[in-house]
Order: structure tokens, then sequence, then C-alpha cells
């Protein structure tokens, strides 16, 4: 009995792992193909299956005007939106997730976890039904097609997640903590920044992790709202997938736009072994 | 506490994200009720005509509806299911646990639309490995992406792929987090494995995975960009979801005030049915 468990657990892991990786290798060996060995048949190896070329990673780097595709710009805009709206949402996030641990609210029929829920409750909302009407209110503003545009919209995308992570964290944060810092004199912004905050880190690394995972992987915001003047990785990706597709390009563009995060893989497992975690994930 | 400091806590998060999407709502609700189109680009004001429309005239809408509701729910059941699986694996002392872990987790940090992008490649019907690899073993080869049945199971497995870590990693994130002592307390009783799963481990990971299924929902009801690239909702509506008919309505076809009466639908269905599901969820699972 406890063998056969025991077989079919590796039997498993065995093949969910294979089934993660399988298209990442995939990706790696086309990127290193040329138009004949994708289109004649399915090859697989290099040098055994097929002669490897460097040209799908070479065409990145080059400008467009060259027939190349470019992404280095798109990658730094990435870079810029995500960050910078993932740190607003931190900021403004945690702010109101330690009014909302900490504080009760009470407003007609509404109460500390309405508030919450109106927070956390946006992200039910399809990126397509906000779109149109974003589509509208940033072209009034003049700010379609543009940096500062995405970075208010990923706000509305980010904050939710934030909020989410923060109150789980904040109520587990014990209220003496705040409450002795008080009483030795604090008031409750000091209190806030020299007490709770420094507590709270473990949280914090949590929910900007989130945030930089929810920022980076949007693509129909990006799509939606630029056009020419400002281009997302993700939206540059897929402007691969056209017609005739360049499988080779658009594996090493792809490989290189999800890079980044992967480590993100092992700073999460990092927590998660230490035990910080839990805490805040429950 | 002295009481004004709360609101300077509270307000600027509050405010900024009812500032950003103040605008959009009511325009959206505004916007349901006019005709605009390519024909008549303007804010006119036509009444309820577009939801009497889209409540006796368009099945397309209802059957996109339950077509979401189909894969979103099947996906998440999958998820759940494997995720739990993945993370009871590697919750306690095993082989590689960290490597497991990192692999494991990898998905959910790659963006989904250029892993689509990928995945199709991967499923492509004469030059994709799948096929060709099927075709070793003497299989036929399947249609992923055009035919209309195959086709939804092939969004699943892409949909399983990228968001069963983000389970797994709320539910071993659980898991680390239970207290020793009913544990120990079955060990001496003497509980086999199962017992103890049923017993002891599920009841107490119920609230966590009460909270990981809703936030799946939550985001397993947005599938977009996975139909978008992989299937386009093809062949013909096979896997058109509510997300990309209300795309299709008012950016392809430019029906912009139908398009927000769909949205505005949508939205009030989403949150109605999902505050039921959570409700149902909590009663089901926690039984005290």
């Amino acid at each position: 009995m406890s063998k056969l468990y025991t077989f079919l657990k590796y039997f498993f892991i065995t093949f969910w792992t294979v089934f993660v990786v399988a298209p990442f290798l995939w990706a790696v060996s086309t990127s290193f193909k040329d138009f004949q060995s994708v289109n004649s048949k399915v090859t697989y190896i290099p040098w055994l299956d097929f002669e490897p070329t460097l040209e799908g990673w070479r065409v990145l780097i080059k400008s467009p005007a060259k027939g190349g595709v470019d992404i280095v710009e798109p990658y730094f805009n990435s870079i810029f939106v995500t960050c910078t709206a993932s740190l607003i949402s931190i900021v403004l996030g945690t702010l109101a997730a330690y009014a909302l641990s900490r504080f009760t609210f009470k407003a007609g029929f509404v109460r500390n976890n309405d508030i919450t829920f109106f927070f956390i409750s946006q992200r039910i909302m399809p990126p397509i039904v906000l779109s149109i009407p974003f589509f509208i209110f940033l072209s009034t503003i003049g700010l379609l097609d543009s940096l500062l545009g995405l970075v208010v919209v990923y706000i509305v995308l980010l904050m939710p997640i934030a909020v989410w992570i923060m109150v789980d964290f904040f109520n587990r944060v014990p209220k003496e903590l705040d409450e002795t810092a008080l009483i030795d004199g604090c008031n409750p912004y000091q209190a806030f920044y020299k007490v709770v905050l420094p507590n709270s880190i473990p949280g914090l690394i949590v929910a900007g992790m989130f945030c930089i995972i929810f920022g980076w992987i949007d693509f129909f915001f990006a799509f939606i709202l630029t056009f020419t003047e400002v281009q997302l990785l993700p939206v540059k990706v897929v402007a691969l997938n056209s017609s005739i597709t360049p499988w080779w390009s658009l594996s090493a563009s792809a490989l290189i736009s999800v890079a980044p995060l992967i480590i993100v893989a092992f700073i999460v497992e990092r927590y998660l072994s230490k035990g910080n975690l839990s805490g805040a994930l429950k | 506490m002295n009481f004004k400091h709360k609101f300077v806590f509270l307000f600027p998060g509050l405010f900024v994200l009812i500032g950003i999407l103040i605008f959009p709502i009511i325009f959206t609700i505004r916007l349901s009720l006019s005709g605009w189109n390519s024909y008549t680009p303007e804010m006119n004001f036509i009444g309820i005509t577009n939801y009497i429309r889209l409540f006796t005239d368009d099945p397309r809408f209802w059957e996109s509806f339950f077509r979401l509701s189909f894969l979103s729910v099947t996906t998440v059941i999958l998820q759940y299911v494997i995720g739990f699986a993945l993370a009871m694996m590697v919750w306690r002392e095993i082989k590689f646990k960290r490597f497991f872990r990192v692999i494991f987790l990898v998905p959910m940090m790659t963006t989904p639309v250029i892993m689509t992008v990928i995945w199709r490649t991967f499923f492509h019907e004469s030059l994709g490995p799948v096929n060709d690899l099927l075709g070793g073993l003497g299989v036929k080869p399947i249609l992923w992406l055009s035919d209309p049945v195959i086709a939804k199971f092939t969004v699943i497995i892409v949909e399983v792929w990228q968001w069963t870590p983000f389970m797994f990693l709320l539910l071993l994130a659980g898991l680390l987090s239970l207290p020793k002592e009913p544990f120990l307390a079955a060990a001496i009783d003497g509980a086999s494995p199962l017992r103890k799963f049923v017993y002891v481990t599920f009841p107490l990971m119920a609230p966590i995975s009460i909270g990981a299924i809703i936030i799946r929902l939550i985001e397993a009801s947005k599938i977009m960009d996975t139909v978008f690239v992989l299937t386009s909702g093809g062949p013909g509506t096979a896997t058109e979801t509510s997300s990309f008919y209300i795309y299709i309505k008012g950016l392809r076809e430019f029906q912009m005030g139908y398009a927000a009466t769909l949205s505005f639908t949508y939205l009030v269905i989403m949150i109605i049915s999902l505050t039921i599901i959570a409700k149902v969820l909590t009663k089901l699972m926690i039984k005290e």
C-alpha cells in the first residue's frame, strides 16, 4: 500500500515537472531554429535534428529599420510601468490596509469589511469592461498612449492586491505593538512608521511581489490603451504572432520576457521555506 | 486612539481608487443607455432598448456566459485538486523539495499571453511537438485548436498549467502555517494517512481553501488573454467567453453602447454569483 503510494507520488511529481518544463524546453529549442527547421518537419535537438542559428536572438536587438524587432525599449517601458504602479499601489494600499485593520469605520450601513470588499472587488472587473471607458477617459485628459496613462490604469489593477494581502497581514500583527508605542509617546504616524512597518517587511515583500507579477503579466490594457508611442513587452511579443509567424524570434523574445520574474519564484520559495510567507498569505 | 487619524491612513488609497474608477463606471452605465455605434457615434439616449435586446434577442452572449462558467469552474476545480495534491507532496520532507517547489511555482510568474503564444506553436497541428510525439506512438493527429470540443480542453490545459501554481502557493503557505498539535494527536491515535487527511488536514485547510478558490474563480472568470491568442474565440464561437464577446461587440464592431450594456450586466451577474458561491462554499466546507 505505502509502496504503491510512494510510486504514485513520484510518478505524479515527475509528470507535473515535465508538463511545467515542456513549453520552456520547446521554446529554447525553437529559438535557435531557422525557417527550414521549423517548417519542414518537427525538430527537437540542436545539431542532431537541425543546425542551430542565433538569428532568432539577434533580431531582438536590431532596430526595426533593419528588419529587427527591437524589444529593448518595450522592455524598459514594462519595467517602468510595473515598478511605478506597484510602488504607488503598495504605499497607498498599505496605508489603507492599516486603517482598515486597526480602526473601525462606520458610515450608514458601510463597515470595515465592506470597504475592504470594495477594494478587493475591483479585481472582479474584467479588463474589457474598463478598457472602453478608460480609453475615452485617457484620451480626454491626453494620457492615451503614454506611460503615465498606463500607470494610472495599473494602480486600479494592483492596489486591490496590496490591500488584500496587507489587511490580512496587519490583522496578524499584534495590536499591543502599536499600543505600546503610543503609550511610549509616539503619535499614530510614528507608531505606524517606526514600529508597525519594520515588523511588516515579510508582508510588504509578498504584496510587492504579487503587484509586480500581476503588473508585469497584464496584456489587455496595454493592448487597448497604447499604439505606437509606447509599447509594452507583452504587446510587442504578441504582435510577432501575425500571419507568417517567425517562431524563432517569437520564442526568443518570449523567453527573455518571462525570464526576470522566474527569479521571483526563487524568492517566494525561500520565504516559504523560512516560514515567513505563511503569515502573509493566509 | 485619536479618531481623525484613521482617515489620514484610509483616504489617500480610497480616493485615488474611486477617483480613477468613478468616471469609467458612470460612463459605462450612461453609455449602456445609448445607441453609440459606428454609424451614430454619439451619446444619445435610447432608454433600456439595449437591455431589452440583450435579454430577448442575444443568445450568443448567454452562450458565451455559460461557456465561461464551464471553463472557469472546470479549471478552478482542476487547479484546486492538482494544487492541493502538489502542495501535500512537497509539504513534508521529500528529496529535492526546494527544487520541486520552485518548479511548481514557475508558471504563475510567466506572462499568460506570451506563454500562450508558445503553447500555440506547441499545439500546432502539423508543426507542433505534441502531435508529432503522439504520431510516433501511432496516434492520429489531434485537432487541438480547430475542433470545437477539443479546443475547449486545450484552453483548459493552458489555464491549468498557468494558474495551478497560484493555488499551490496559497495552499502550501496554508499547510506550512497549520498548528502541529492535531497531527501529533492523530499520530498517537495511530490514524492512517487517509484518515489523517480526511479528519485533520482537510478540515483545518477549509478556510484557506475557500479563500483560494474564490480568488481563483474571480481571476478565472476573466479568461481572455489565453482565448485571445490561442483560438481567438474559435473555431466559430466554440471558445468565446463573455469578455471576448464584449471585446468583439465593442472594439471590433464598435457597438459601444451595446457593449457597455453587456459589460454592466456581466458585472452585476458576476458580483451576485460570486457572493452566492462564497456563501455556499463556506456552508459546505465548514460544518460547525
